[in-house]
C-alpha cells in the first residue's frame, strides 16, 4: 500500500477505539518528528511505554552513580542523557557542579582505554540500557579483562524489556497492541514478541524510524485489530532477522545473568536486569542492591506515563513547573522521554 | 624561545614581550595597532553595529578550520546579518600554561588571514595566561558601519515572508562532534566568513528585512527567535531543508536533529514574497550560498514554529532545550 493510501485509511478509520503502545521513546520521538499524530483520527490513541532507559532507572542508581562521582580518586563516565536524571538527593549534572568527577562518553570502550592510561584513577562506568545496549557494555568489560585492568568497575541498569511488556500486558488492560522498538529487535530479532502476542494476545509490529515504516506499521496493528489477530509483523527486514544478531545475544549471555530489577513507575520486575556474572563479575560496582526508588514527587505522573495510563499533559506539572530545563521526573529528562518529546511538540 | 606556553609568558616582563614580537607581532601590523598606544583611535561616522563573542571550541584545530578562524567568522557575521561592513577587530587571547606556540602560531595566523579576508583590522587586543590544560580562549569585539538605507529587524517581518537558508544545516556541529569521537567521516566545518553573500544580497537590490547568522542552538532555535521577534507564525517545509548526506547520517546514528546543529558559516534571511526567487537566485551565485534553499514562510496561520513534513504532516519545532546530547540507545 502506498505512503498516501496508509495515510487515508488512517485518517478515515471510524472503527472502534484503539490504543497503541509505542514501546521505544525514539519511535515516540520520530512519531512527533514526521508529525503522523496528525493523521491519526481521535479513536486512534498512541500511549508510550516503558522503553526509554533513563525514564526507568530508579533514583537509587542515581545516588549510586553521584556517591562514585564524589569520591576522591574515582571518575564516572556517563551517556550524556543520564547526567540531568534527578536521584534522590541530586543529579551526576548538580554533582559535576559540586566538583564530582563526572565525563561524558560516547562509547564503553573509552572507559577501558581511559582506564588503562590512568592506572591511579578507578573509573566507574554508568551502564544503563536495554537489550541494545548491554552487548557493547560487554565487550568492553572482556576487553578489560582480557587487559587485566583493574581500576575499572560498571555500575549497571541494564534491563530486558520483555518482562516489562509481559508487566504491562498483565496490569494494562487497555492496550490493544504495540508498536515494538527497532533498535532492541535489532537484537533480539522478531521471535521474543511471539510468546506475548500469543500469551496475551496482542498485535506486534515492529517498526523502523522512518515515517513510512512507523505508518505501515500503525496502520498494520489497526488491520490486525479489526481482523482479530495478533500475528508479530516486522516492518524494519533490512535489519531485524527472525533471530536477530547472534553474536551480540551471545555476548550479552556470556558477561550477564538475569535478575530481579526495579523499574521506576513499575517497581520491582523479575529476571528483567542484566547483571555481570561469573570471570566478569568482579567488574561490578555493587549494582544489585539499587532497588531503592525515590518516592516522585506528589502528583508526577511519570510512572502512569510509561505504561500508557496517562498522556504527559495529563500530569498536573506537565509544563509547569517540570520542564527539560527543570525537571521533576525522568520522562522529561530524556530527549526521547515522553514527556519531553511532548513537551518539545506542545502547541 | 620555549615551544609551550608558561606563567612566564603572561607576567607582562620579558618572555611576554617575546611573545609579542615572535607571534603576535608578526601577522598583527597595522598602522593603528603599530601606535602601541592602550587604545585604538577610531574615526567612525554614522550606524556602527558593535558586537562580541567568545570562542572556547574544543578541538582548538578541526577538519575546515581552527578556533582562530573561528573567532574572525563568528564576529563578523554578527556585524554581516546586521546589514554593517565589518571594519575593526579586537581580540584577547586566555591561553592555558602548556599550550604548545606552534598550535598558538597556527590559530593567529589563521586569525589574521582570515581577517584580512574579511576586510576587517584588528586595532587592539590582549593576552593572559591561565592554569590550566594547554587549550585556549579567545574573545573578539567586532565594529562596522551600516550604509544608509539598509534596514534589518525582526520586528520588520510579515506574514508571507520567505525565509532561505544559505546552505546545509550542522556541518559545524558534526564535524567538531566526530573530531571529538574520533570518527572519520569527511565532514569538514562550514565555518567561514558570509560577506561574499550578503554583498550578494544588498547589491542585488534586495530589501532584506532580517537575517541571523545559524550558530548555537540551530535553524531551529533561531526560527523561534524570529517568530517570537516578528509576534509572526513561521511554516518550514521540511522537504527544502538541506543537509548533506554524511551529515543525515551521522545525526541519525547518534540521535541529533540537524534542525538543532550549529553551523559557523550559514546564514538565515527573510524577504518580502515576491523577492523570494531573486534572494535565492543571488546566494546561489555565491561559493557559500550554493545549496541555498527556500526553506518556509513566515504565516499567520501559526502562533509559533511549525513544519511541514515529508509525508505531509505537521509538527512543532520548538527551541533547543539543554545540549544537544547522544542518545544512548
Amino acid at each position: 500500500m502506498e505512503l498516501q493510501e496508509a495515510i487515508s485509511y488512517l485518517k478515515e478509520y471510524r472503527g472502534r477505539p484503539l490504543t497503541f503502545m509505542e514501546v521505544c521513546g525514539t519511535h515516540t520521538a520520530a512519531i512527533f518528528k514526521g508529525g503522523l499524530r496528525s493523521f491519526l483520527p481521535p479513536s486512534i490513541r498512541l500511549v508510550s511505554g516503558p522503553g526509554c532507559p533513563v525514564c526507568v532507572t530508579p533514583a537509587a542508581y542515581v545516588d549510586k552513580c553521584v556517591e562514585y562521582a564524589m569520591t576522591e580518586g574515582c571518575v564516572l563516565l556517563s551517556f550524556g542523557d543520564m547526567l540531568k536524571v534527578p536521584g534522590s538527593r541530586m543529579s551526576l549534572a548538580q554533582a559535576r557542579g559540586r566538583g564530582g568527577r563526572v565525563e561524558l562518553m560516547y562509547s564503553p570502550m573509552e572507559a577501558v582505554e581511559k582506564a588503562a592510561a590512568h592506572p591511579e584513577t578507578s573509573y566507574v562506568l554508568a551502564a544503563v540500557g536495554f537489550e541494545t545496549t548491554a552487548p557493547v557494555f560487554a565487550l568492553a568489560v572482556e576487553a578489560a579483562r582480557e587487559r587485566g585492568i583493574q581500576n575499572l568497575r560498571l555500575v549497571t541498569a541494564l534491563k530486558t524489556v520483555f518482562p516489562a511488556l509481559e508487566w504491562v500486558c498483565r496490569e494494562e488492560k487497555g492496550i490493544d497492541g504495540f508498536l515494538c522498538p527497532g533498535h532492541v529487535s535489532v537484537v533480539t530479532g522478531v521471535e521474543p514478541y511471539r510468546k506475548l502476542a500469543i500469551d496475551y494476545k496482542k498485535p506486534c509490529a515492529i517498526a523502523g524510524f522512518e515515517p513510512e515504516h512507523l505508518l505501515a506499521a500503525i496502520l498494520d496493528l489497526v488491520r490486525q485489530s479489526e481482523e482479530g489477530s495478533f500475528q508479530v509483523r516486522n516492518y524494519y527486514k533490512n535489519a531485524v532477522k527472525e533471530r536477530g544478531n547472534r553474536r551480540a545475544l551471545e555476548l550479552t549471555e556470556r558477561c550477564f545473568e538475569k535478575g530481579p530489577a526495579v523499574w521506576r513507575g513499575l517497581g520491582e520486575i523479575a529476571d528483567s536486569g542484566f547483571y555481570l556474572k561469573g570471570e566478569v563479575s568482579g567488574y561490578d560496582g555493587g549494582s544489585r542492591e539499587l532497588r531503592e526508588d525515590m518516592a516522585l514527587p506528589a502528583g508526577c505522573r511519570c510512572g502512569d506515563v510509561i505504561v500508557g495510563r496517562a498522556d504527559p499533559a495529563e500530569c498536573p506539572f506537565f509544563g509547569k513547573p517540570c520542564t527539560p530545563q527543570d525537571p521533576y521526573g525522568p520522562c522529561m529528562v530524556s530527549p526521547e522521554g515522553a514527556c519531553g518529546v511532548w513537551y518539545r511538540n506542545r502547541r | 624561545m620555549e615551544d609551550r606556553i608558561t606563567m612566564a609568558h603572561g607576567s607582562g616582563g620579558r618572555s611576554s614581550a617575546e611573545l609579542m614580537r615572535e607571534v603576535f607581532g608578526r601577522y598583527f601590523r597595522n598602522p593603528i595597532l603599530d601606535r602601541l598606544e592602550d587604545a585604538a583611535l577610531l574615526e567612525l561616522s554614522g550606524r556602527v553595529a558593535y558586537s562580541t563573542d567568545s570562542f572556547v571550541v574544543t578541538p582548538p584545530e578541526f577538519p575546515g578550520g581552527n578556533i582562530g578562524k573561528l573567532a574572525v567568522c563568528g564576529t563578523v557575521n554578527d556585524l554581516l546579518v546586521m546589514g554593517a561592513e565589518p571594519r575593526y577587530l579586537s581580540t584577547a587571547f586566555i591561553l592555558e600554561e602548556g599550550l604548545e606556540l606552534s598550535l598558538l602560531e597556527r590559530v593567529v595566523r589563521s586569525l589574521a588571514e582570515e581577517a584580512a579576508a574579511a576586510g576587517v583590522t584588528v586595532v587592539t587586543g590582549d593576552t593572559k595566561v591561565v592554569e590550566g590544560r594547554g587549550g585556549l580562549m579567545i574573545n573578539t569585539s567586532g565594529i562596522g558601519l551600516v550604509p544608509p538605507g539598509r534596514e534589518v529587524g525582526v520586528d520588520r517581518c510579515r506574514p508571507g515572508d520567505r525565509i532561505l537558508l544559505s546552505g546545509n544545516l550542522g556541518d559545524h556541529h558534526a564535524c567538531i562532534l566526530s573530531a571529538r569521537m574520533e570518527i572519520e567521516n569527511g565532514v569538514v566545518s562550514d565555518c567561514a566568513c558570509l560577506g561574499e553573500l550578503t554583498r550578494a544580497l544588498w547589491q542585488g537590490g534586495v530589501h532584506v528585512r532580517a537575517m541571523r547568522d545559524v550558530t548555537r542552538g540551530g535553524l531551529g532555535t533561531v526560527l523561534n527567535e524570529l517568530s517570537a521577534g516578528a509576534g509572526a507564525g513561521v511554516c518550514l517545509w521540511e522537504r527544502a531543508l538541506p543537509v548533506s548526506a554524511a551529515v543525515r547520517g551521522f545525526c541519525g546514528l547518534l540521535g541529533l536533529d540537524p534542525l538543532y546543529m550549529g553551523n559557523e558559516g550559514k546564514l538565515a534571511a527573510v524577504v518580502p514574497a515576491e523577492e523570494g526567487e531573486k534572494a535565492l537566485a543571488l546566494m546561489r551565485a555565491t561559493e557559500q550560498g550554493k545549496d541555498a534553499e527556500i526553506i518556509g514562510a513566515f504565516t499567520d496561520k501559526h502562533e509559533n514554529v511549525v513544519m511541514e513534513t515529508l509525508p505531509g504532516g505537521l509538527r512543532v519545532v520548538d527551541m533547543l532545550y539543554g545540549e544537544g546530547l547522544p542518545r544512548i540507545c
